[in-house]
């Protein structure tokens, strides 16, 4: 109701510009309505993260702001000595620098499947590969975590076919990680790869007949022609794809509630529950800009390759 | 293995035999209506979500023409704040942005629970992309007929950027519909949990009871499903768009 009225508001100032002043009003008011929002509900509490994780704020806090108090870098000082923080933020690389390169490397190579010898199916296999991703994460999680269980999964099932004994994915604090990173992978490649697809598919093909008058094959061809023509698909898929594995969440949440021995809780995760759960709004804070400042670093790090690369 | 999707899946677990069920029964479904109430849960997520598609789709629409079409002083500033402000993962929001709902009074209310989607740099900057197509001849025309701003928005521009705004909305609903941290955050009272809040609480407390699970997951996840397959040719549009050269 709010957002209607808010709209005829604005059709009335809109109405009466015609003139080069009044576009320019125009402009504004259909501005407006997104970027306070976004101003509001995203900027502010950016910059308000920043602040809390300054302080001390807590449940206490929470009841009464007259004891919140600013205590400088206490809380980056403490995470630095808190093994729970140091677990989250060795998980979280792992999530990103293992999971994330593996995912696109999966990507990629079901792009170049599903692009040569599959054509005619190729809005099939889209389909099937895509499905995983449009699933709810919590669904998917459900899911996964009858695949992996001990005994009635079907992951131990086929590995039991290959004469490997059952593993405890979930309950073993070596193989939750990894058993983790193997379902995100599963539940994000198709949209990595439906991104390569359209990516193979602006690589003239003039480009492949000279390599191969060059005699060039498989992996050269793949190399020389294939992977350069990919440069810029390929960086910001592994951007994107690394920045979603450092924000890994619902996973860890209801696979294994970051357990066992928190050998797979992220730093969202510990997020939340210091936030949340133990309402350490102020460590919580910090732990946030942790994990802004990861993405950030891989964000630019992967800027710097991409412009030596071209 | 990787391959095997969602929908096949979904049949599979549903029922205590490994791979396909020796009788099909659907206790387990009835059993989530009648026990668990997950009509409500599939009520709050459907209106959440079909809200907060169309309040966003209009304001980013809005504002993505704006932003591709009208000149106005500070723009390309403005504009390149917004992009740079990509980068920020929307996890790092979440506790202030809980704080100031609750300042707000809007702790478990779907105001609350919709705010995060209300608008989104990411929608903006998708519009913008596709609204540089439309033809200025076609906005000017207009404009010497006399047609308003608004006007010309409504019956012009929203017309040519259809396919954007359709994959935009395909975009927002499945987010708001799978979106689980937020929810989780802001919705204490379980009369208005979303879907994936309710199964997850459910997954916690019936570990054991992998048949129910499954037609849980089955009803959270058949909705987008249906939606993707329907709007997959927009859908697919989007994923790309801006991402290949």
């Amino acid at each position: 109701m709010k957002q209607q009225g808010a709209a005829a508001h604005h059709v009335e100032g809109v109405t009466k510009g015609r003139d080069g002043g009044g576009r320019q009003r125009a402009a504004w008011g259909f501005l407006a309505p997104a970027l306070a929002l976004i101003g509001v509900f995203f900027f502010v509490p950016v910059v308000a993260a920043l602040l809390l994780s300054f302080t001390d704020f807590d449940l206490y806090a929470l009841a009464d702001r007259g004891v919140l108090r600013v205590i400088g870098l206490a809380n980056y000082h403490q995470l630095l000595t808190n093994p729970d923080f140091l677990g989250a933020l060795r998980n979280t690389l792992f999530y990103g620098l293992i999971g994330g390169p593996l995912s696109v490397a999966v990507s990629l190579g079901a792009a170049l499947l599903v692009n040569a010898r599959l054509a005619p199916f190729r809005g099939f296999f889209r389909t099937v590969y895509f499905a995983p991703y449009v699933t709810t994460l919590v669904a998917a999680a459900v899911i996964w975590r009858f695949m992996l269980h001990t005994r009635y999964g079907l992951v131990n099932h086929g590995l039991g076919a290959l004469g490997i004994g059952p593993v405890d994915w979930l309950g073993d604090a070596r193989w939750a990680l990894p058993a983790i990173v193997l379902m995100s992978i599963w539940k994000s490649f198709g949209y990595n790869m439906v991104i390569f697809v359209a990516g193979l598919q602006t690589i003239p093909e003039e480009l492949y007949e000279a390599a191969s008058l060059d005699g060039a094959k498989g992996w050269t061809r793949f190399r020389h022609v294939t992977l350069p023509m990919l440069g810029p698909t390929l960086g910001f898929v592994s951007v994107i794809t690394l920045i979603n594995y450092f924000q890994l969440f619902a996973e860890p949440y209801v696979m294994t509630q970051g357990g066992p021995l928190r050998s797979t809780t992220s730093l969202v995760l510990l997020m939340y529950e210091e936030g949340f759960r133990w309402w350490r709004m102020g460590v919580a804070a910090a732990v946030a800009v942790v994990l802004f400042a990861l993405v950030l670093a891989g964000t630019l790090l992967q800027r710097r390759l991409m412009r030596e690369d071209a | 293995m990787l391959s095997l999707s969602l929908m096949p899946t979904g049949e599979a677990n549903a029922f205590p035999p490994r791979l396909l069920p020796t009788r099909v029964t659907f206790e387990h479904y009835r059993t989530l209506f009648t026990r668990m109430d997950m009509w409500r849960y599939v009520a709050n997520s459907a209106f959440l979500a079909s809200t907060v598609t169309l309040i966003s789709v209009l304001l980013n629409g809005m504002a993505g023409y704006a932003f591709a079409k009208l000149r106005f002083r500070g723009r390309d500033g403005l504009y390149r704040a917004l992009a740079g402000a990509l980068v920020i993962p929307g996890q790092v929001t979440m506790l202030p942005l809980f704080l100031m709902v609750k300042q707000l009074g809007l702790v478990n209310t779907w105001a609350g629970a919709m705010i995060p989607w209300l608008a989104s740099i990411f929608g903006i900057f998708l519009v913008r992309q596709y609204a540089f197509s439309i033809p200025e001849d076609l906005i000017d025309a207009a404009r010497v007929d006399g047609a308003s701003e608004w006007r010309i928005f409504r019956s012009i521009v929203v017309p040519v950027i259809r396919p954007i705004l359709l994959t935009l909305a395909v975009f927002t609903f499945m987010g708001a519909w799978n979106d689980f941290l937020w929810p989780l955050i802001v919705l204490s009272n379980d009369q208005r949990y979303t879907l994936p809040v309710a199964l997850a609480n459910l997954s916690l407390e019936h570990v054991q009871d992998t048949e129910l699970m499954m037609a849980g997951a089955v009803l959270t996840v058949l909705p987008v499903l249906v939606l993707f397959l329907a709007m997959q040719r927009y859908y697919m549009d989007g994923i790309t768009a801006g991402s290949v050269k």
